[in-house]
């Protein structure tokens, strides 16, 4: 077993060599490269962690925005619902009062009309009276040679015309 | 018929002068496991470089040495606590000289040229890790808790008899621990590489009793050779295994310093 039988010509060379690269490796990799390594996973799972966060954060916003969008939309809706409402009742207002408007108007030009309608009838009747009478003066007087007063024509007329 | 080789399995664990000199007792000896200390030391920094690019986004190199460095610091973490950062060098170093060394021994480099030489199959190796573990364990202890560290002993909650009766096992069982802590890794080097070597020469032997003309000779090699592929395959996870029982009992053991219990 060489460990044993050479120990005592080994044992200086052996510790004075591992003990040079135990520090070594000590210092450059234990105490340099592995913080330094540990400190970039460090750094990387803080970032990973902060954005996770922002994610979560914006997340949050955009659900928040959103709300804000539809409860807006909804509130244009019923607005411009009314709106329309509000236009057609007035709408319906002024037609019907357009309508009572020119009804009115028929009316009173049917009650003119008629009037004047009643008032040339009148005018006519006398007229066809007046003719009567002078025609009746001379259909007597033709025949009978009597002369007939005015006034007796106009009852006789008259009477004929009611009779009628 | 071709001379039976003679099989010294102990010979891959000899310690020679790299330049051809007689090997004599001084401490700038530059031997084949100096050499081979300072290979393992190159390849951790070289490895340990890769990690150094801090990319957000870890390429595949990166990601590797975050993994390392990502288990070791839970094995310090885990056991020792939020304290246990300042113990990460130590305990990542020996972790990574122990599994490169393992490693690295067990490459098949002699088919191109070098042996390789496991400097862990050296307790001389393996005690000065374990004798540095059991050094911060101390040092630690007494800086925390001064003499009251001889608590560790004394299990709490036992009746008095019990106490004297448990405190010498305990205190034995403490002083033990550097010993069973560097002669772990030690043991399982050395006969992991004794196993390689004899069954490796089976191997030799055999193919020359089947060019003998012995067609058990055949059978033997062929038989070894699968035999060394497991045994090589389950070097690597005992190299592995020892890298990371040596970074969790050093862990614990500091645990047990820090905390008392």
């Amino acid at each position: 077993m060489p460990q044993l039988s050479q120990l005592a010509l080994v044992y200086q060379s052996q510790w004075f060599w591992l003990l040079l690269v135990l520090v070594t490796l000590y210092f450059v990799v234990g105490r340099g490269i592995v913080s330094k390594v540990e400190s970039t996973v460090d750094a990387r799972d803080k970032q990973i962690a902060s954005d996770l966060a922002t994610a979560e954060r914006l997340q949050a916003e955009a659900a928040r925005s959103e709300e804000a969008w539809r409860e807006q939309m909804n509130a244009a809706h019923a607005e411009g619902q009314a709106r329309a409402a509000e236009a057609k009742a007035k709408a319906m207002r002024e037609a019907e009062q357009r309508i009572a408007k020119a009804d009115q108007e028929i009316a009173a030009k049917t009650e003119a009309a008629g009037a004047a309608l009643a008032e040339a009838r009148n005018s006519a009747l006398a007229e066809i009276e007046s003719v009567a009478v002078e025609a009746a003066q001379e259909i007597v007087a033709k025949l009978t040679g009597a002369k007939v007063t005015a006034k007796a024509a106009r009852d006789a007329v008259t009477g004929a015309m009611s009779r009628a | 018929m071709a001379a039976a080789a003679k099989i010294d399995p102990m010979h891959q664990f000899a310690i020679a002068p790299i330049a051809g000199e007689e090997l004599v007792a001084s401490p700038f000896m530059f031997t084949n496991s100096a050499l081979w200390m300072l290979i393992v030391t190159a390849a951790i920094v070289v490895f340990m470089w890769g990690g150094t690019r801090r990319q957000l986004v870890p390429g595949r190199w990166q990601a590797a040495v975050e993994v390392v460095t990502g288990f070791v610091g839970n094995i310090t973490r885990q056991n020792i606590g939020p304290e246990g950062r300042a113990f990460l060098p130590w305990v990542f170093t020996a972790f990574m000289f122990i599994l490169f060394s393992n490693w690295i021994g067990a490459l098949p480099l002699a088919i191109v040229g070098p042996h390789p030489f496991t400097v862990t199959s050296q307790f001389t190796v393996t005690g000065v890790l374990s004798l540095t573990s059991f050094a911060i364990v101390l040092a630690v202890g007494f800086w925390k808790h001064g003499l009251h560290f001889f608590s560790l002993f004394v299990p709490h909650g036992t009746p008095f008899i019990l106490k004297i009766l448990i405190a010498p096992i305990e205190f034995i069982s403490f002083l033990v621990r550097p010993f069973s802590l560097g002669l772990r890794p030690f043991v399982a080097m050395f006969a992991g590489h004794i196993l390689l070597e004899v069954f490796g020469n089976f191997v030799v032997q055999g193919l020359n009793a089947g060019i003998d003309g012995s067609p058990l000779g055949w059978a033997i090699a062929v038989l070894c050779f699968v035999f060394v592929i497991g045994v090589n395959a389950l070097e690597l996870l005992v190299g592995a295994i020892q890298a990371f029982v040596f970074a969790l009992l050093t862990a614990l053991y500091i645990k047990d310093a820090v905390h008392l219990h």
